[in-house]
């Protein structure tokens, strides 16, 4: 099956105002940069993104948030980006932070076709605020219903036509996860490889969950915190 | 004398156990890896996605798809593994890490702890801290005895919004290793030069303290 199109323009063609999206990602490392400079190009807006970061302010998600393409965010964990904060605190963004294990799991949920899960995180707090608790042999859970997202946007280290996707490093995060969680899931890889490159054993997301798939350039891949140890 | 960051990540150490894994937050709980004691074989969880995180990379070598939860390019060790994030707070809610250090901007004397949100203020978000402090079997908290005002940091009642309710075992300060008992705060050991007197008097939360208080011994 082929799903390679063009480029992220084509890729994102359909997304259009008041979109719900998943994008991949922890801090700037696994982002679908391609996808992100495409929605920024397509300066589409009122858009809810799902998360774990809102990126920093001139690059990742805080592209979009410059442009004021964001009316949403739900992320666990937003400190790198003072833009955001900024309008954050002035109202002019709408920000749900949960645990960042909840956000996983509420990706994995939908994926997994399943309508809520119950988790610890939270009990107690002002996240719990309105939600159901259950209690199972003797300690509390949230109940925490599963995403709905209209797009995911993903990034792989290789992938196949098929929608076949491989992931690097720490740079897997949240990408399998949302790959199998949106309505129409855009994979960007930075390297498309023929059908039946890929051994089938070490495929982190099968190619259903794919609808399209592109080859990415010019990858920045920015480092958000360069920490090194000397030569001895 | 208070001690330093450094002093305090050094006596964390102390308290890792041979065969450990071991989920370290963001700032003191970083330095903890720095101290992990001769003969003591523990593997450090970084909740992006990776088991058996290795020191920083040398110059050079930094891979911008290999970082920490703080977002730090590291390395890995013989016998890392990779996962995803699912997967990961998986090994965290179900009791697989058995010891989590991490800071705090308060802690009551029940164990609840703040340290994600001031409101009107500072909003960075909880990250896995809501996770890890609702499942973690073992939860040390490292942190400054008073806020920079000098106001203490050990309550009757965490002020700030709460992270996790009744969770928090143990506590090193600057000035002090308390264990947090159904009683309140029990001081075990004090900073070198540090009286049980000044402790009490940065200590708001109930202290409940011996006669004879050992102090906190470093060498080197």
């Amino acid at each position: 099956m082929n799903k390679v199109v063009a480029n992220a323009d084509e890729a994102i063609r359909d997304i259009n105002e008041g979109a719900v999206l998943m994008l991949g990602g922890f801090g700037l490392c696994g982002i679908p940069e391609n996808c992100i400079t495409a929605l920024v190009k397509k300066g589409v807006k009122r858009l809810t993104c799902i998360s774990n970061n809102a990126g920093v302010d001139d690059f990742g998600i805080g592209l979009m948030l410059q442009q004021k393409q964001v009316r949403k965010m739900i992320s666990s964990y937003v400190g790198e980006n003072a833009e955001f904060e900024r309008q954050l605190l002035s109202g002019e963004l709408e920000v749900e932070l949960i645990p960042q294990g909840t956000l996983a799991t509420r990706c994995m949920a939908a994926g997994y076709g399943m309508p809520a899960i119950f988790t610890p995180a939270g009990v107690g707090t002002e996240v719990a605020q309105g939600k159901e608790t259950r209690n199972f042999n003797g300690k509390d859970y949230l109940l925490e219903y599963a995403f709905n997202a209209d797009f995911a946007l993903v990034k792989a280290w290789k992938g196949d036509p098929d929608g076949n996707l491989v992931y690097r490093e720490t740079a897997r995060n949240f990408n399998p996860l949302m790959a199998m969680a949106g309505k129409v899931t855009i994979a960007e890889v930075e390297e498309l490889v023929p059908a039946g490159e890929l051994n089938p054993d070490t495929i982190h997301t099968p190619g259903i969950f794919i609808h399209r798939i592109f080859q990415g350039k010019s990858y920045e891949k920015r480092i958000e915190q360069r920490t090194i140890r000397k030569r001895s | 004398m208070a001690l330093t960051k450094e002093q305090i990540a050094q006596r964390i150490a102390k308290e890792l156990k041979d065969g450990y894994y071991v989920n370290l937050g963001i700032g003191i709980p970083t330095l903890v890896a720095n101290y992990i004691p001769k003969g003591v074989n523990v593997v450090l969880q970084s909740e992006n996605g990776l088991l058996g995180m290795g020191p920083f990379p040398l110059e050079g070598e930094e891979d911008p798809d290999l970082i920490n939860a703080g977002k730090q390019t590291i390395t890995t060790i013989a016998g890392s593994a990779f996962f995803d994030s699912a997967m990961s707070f998986g090994m965290i809610r179900a009791g697989k890490v058995d010891l989590t250090v991490l800071g705090a901007m308060e802690v009551s004397e029940r164990g609840d702890i703040a340290n994600w949100k001031i409101p009107g203020k500072m909003v960075k978000g909880m990250g896995g801290a809501m996770d890890l402090v609702a499942s973690a079997k073992n939860i040390i908290v490292a942190m400054m005895h008073t806020n920079p005002k000098g106001e203490s940091k050990l309550l009757p009642n965490c002020v700030l919004p709460l992270t996790g309710v009744g969770c928090v075992k143990k506590i090193v300060s600057d000035l002090a290793v308390l264990d947090v008992t159904p009683e309140g705060f029990r001081l075990l050991e004090r900073a070198p030069g540090v009286s049980v007197q000044e402790i009490r008097s940065k200590t708001l939360g109930k202290l409940i303290a011996a006669d004879d208080i050992p102090e906190m011994k470093f060498e080197g």
